[in-house]
């Protein structure tokens, strides 16, 4: 019977439906951006696809007049440095408070209540707050994407261990492995990839936390500059700059997808790759 | 194959709409019944949310049978982008926002109403400091490419020095205050009503206010050139409820601190509040003071100055090659710049008809 649900595409037709929505996304912005060009030569709303190419040759390729940096590379280092920072300090303190509250049962009643509540806070709403106690400065921008995202990562950590299981602890310690040696040897090897899968889930809110942060007060930074030049509607500036944050972000989820592929091959053994 | 063509037909069709919403050209001009206006709260635009609320909007408008909806917007900047897009008919914005965003933009736009300048509204507050030089050195807190850079970069020539001897963070306007309260942050420029939040910190001191440059920081009520050339009624009902809601602030009696009561509650302050923000506001009450400013070499004067800040921070866009890209028409034929390319009109007619009772 010919159903519909049966019907699989090939392997060239998988490129060719995966690219038909970019394709009508663009020729769709092409023909709203001639349509308005038509109307008004100067308007900033939909640039057309030349402007942009004049843009990122501008900001990526020659130095500012009144700085001398290339402004592209200064603010994706910066956005990078604030978003590595970030996330570096809430998979660690993940990796230490899951790990902790999901096996040690005393951990889990002294701080689950405490992760769950501080977990509901919404960040931007304590915003100055953080800017009191952190400063204005970088702290307080890597506090921020920290503050997002940590809780998330540590609830979820938590809860997968707890999901271990009991088998696998008592089989353990019947061989007579300390609890130090069931983390390591038992827990870790089965949370880390799993970790990692939840940092790639929070890469979006961390990016969100970061243009934030970056919106209220920054010299330089993706989400800085998106701000600035908002100021005088340059969308030549602000579309690519999208373009590019989308690009980074979808490499970071891709590099991480490959971390575990490459050192946690059991994960993808124990389940399908997700 | 025929299915997939079909598909992609589907997904043409999908798309299509999108297409058409997005190519909706700003602002189309022809004789029409319904104008949206877009506002936002400031000291000296106040007047637009009552007008709005008491009724004095819809009297004038009803007067030309047109509809006039007078819409706030909480965001400024995106009060003024949405305009600029086409979404209003027009909208309340400082003279160097109107060239920089509409103008720039291609959108020629008509100062329709000069409300007021700033007088003392837009300040730089030092918090260890008492004279403006002490600020050579520090990092100065405000909304970058705003009209706060601007009078920075005015009181940084007052005192000799230049934009490289600060280091300019922008920060976003609604959190200049608790920014302030932050101890690295040691200097700020902005405006009112965070101005004097700013002042209250302790050891805060307001080292040049915009008092300094009179009549340079300006708020316009901005329309659309061709809407307004295409429906006069459109201008003549604005700039004459405009006026009746100015005259009532005038007013000594119960209407006039009615009317102001409620400003200053849709502003976010008390009655006393709104009238020391009014105190560092220079408004043009009658159309006789604005017309004669409007008309005035010193508003010629304060354009060259703020187009110069502009073109200098490239906010006149990347086709602007020199200053003069962008011509600014002033009442009497005075062009600033390309006048093959007039894009802000200031216009005294409206205000003049006011003046003369002929609306």
């Amino acid at each position: 019977m010919r159903r519909i649900i049966n019907l699989r595409p090939g392997r060239g037709g998988i490129v060719l439906w995966g690219a038909l929505p970019f394709l009508a996304a663009g020729v769709a912005y092409a023909l709203a951006s001639s349509a308005r060009l038509a109307a008004n030569p100067n308007d900033k709303l939909l640039p057309q696809l030349e402007s942009f190419a004049a843009a990122i040759g501008r900001l990526a390729l020659n130095p500012d007049a009144r700085t001398g940096d290339y402004l592209m590379w200064v603010d994706t280092l910066a956005s990078l440095q604030r978003l590595g920072m970030g996330l570096g300090v809430a998979t660690a303190l993940a990796l230490v408070l899951g790990l902790a509250i999901g096996l040690i049962p005393y951990v889990r009643a002294g701080l689950s209540p405490f992760v769950g509540v501080v977990s509901m806070i919404p960040p931007m709403a304590v915003l100055p707050v953080l800017f009191i106690v952190f400063g204005l400065d970088e702290l307080s921008k890597v506090v921020l994407i920290v503050f997002g995202v940590a809780p998330f990562l540590v609830r979820d950590l938590a809860l997968k261990v707890g999901d271990l299981p009991r088998e696998q602890l008592i089989k353990a310690q019947t061989l007579g492995a300390s609890t130090w040696q069931i983390v390591v040897r038992v827990v870790l090897p089965q949370m880390l990839p799993r970790l990692i899968d939840a940092v790639r889930l929070s890469l979006g809110p961390a990016w969100l936390f970061l243009i934030s942060a970056e919106a209220i007060a920054a010299t330089e930074g993706l989400g800085y500059r998106i701000f600035l030049v908002r100021r005088y509607m340059a969308m030549d500036v602000i579309l690519p700059y999208v373009a590019w944050i989308t690009l980074l972000a979808f490499l970071s989820d891709a590099g991480l997808r490959w971390v575990n592929a490459r050192f946690f091959p059991w994960l993808k053994a124990g389940k399908g790759q997700s | 194959m025929r299915t997939l063509f079909k598909s992609a037909l589907v997904v043409l069709t999908l798309a299509l709409p999108l297409v058409m919403t997005a190519a909706q050209s700003p602002a189309v001009a022809a004789e029409k019944q319904s104008f949206r206006i877009a506002w936002s709260i400031y000291a000296g635009w106040m007047p637009w949310g009552y007008a709005a609320d008491s009724g004095i909007m819809k009297k004038w408008a009803d007067r030309y049978g047109i509809s006039v909806e007078i819409v706030q917007i909480n965001d400024y900047v995106e009060s003024i982008n949405q305009y600029t897009a086409g979404a209003f008919d027009g909208c309340v914005m400082t003279n160097m926002d109107a060239l920089t965003i509409p103008a720039a933009g291609g959108v020629d736009s008509t100062a329709l109403i000069a409300g007021d300048y700033s007088d003392g509204n837009d300040g730089v507050v030092l918090k260890d400091g008492k004279s403006l030089a002490e600020i050579k050195g520090q990092d100065v807190n405000l909304v970058e490419l705003s009209v706060s850079h601007y009078l920075l970069a005015r009181a940084l020539d007052s005192a000799g020095l230049s934009e490289r001897d600060i280091r300019v963070v922008n920060t976003a306007d609604a959190d200049i205050v608790s920014a302030f309260v932050s101890p690295d942050v040691t200097a700020t420029v902005t405006w009112n009503p965070q101005l004097s939040e700013v002042r209250k910190a302790e050891g805060a001191a307001l080292v040049f206010d915009s008092s300094r440059i009179p009549g340079e920081i300006i708020d316009l009520m901005v329309v659309n050139t061709e809407t307004l050339k295409d429906n006069p009624s459109l201008g003549k009902a604005l700039v004459g409820a405009w006026y009746e809601t100015l005259a009532l602030m005038r007013d000594a009696g119960p209407k006039g601190t009615e009317a102001l009561t409620a400003m200053a509650t849709a502003a976010g302050t008390d009655l006393e509040g709104y009238k020391a923000q009014l105190a560092t506001t220079k408004m043009f009450y009658t159309p006789a003071e604005a017309v004669a400013f409007a008309s005035s070499p010193e508003l010629v004067k304060g354009m060259d100055l703020v187009r110069t800040f502009s073109f200098d921070h490239g906010l006149l866009g990347e086709g602007a090659r020199t200053v003069d890209a962008v011509g600014i028409g002033f009442p009497g034929g005075t062009v600033l710049g390309d006048a093959g390319n007039v894009k802000l009109r200031f216009d005294a007619d409206y205000m003049r008809m006011a003046q003369e009772g002929k609306l």
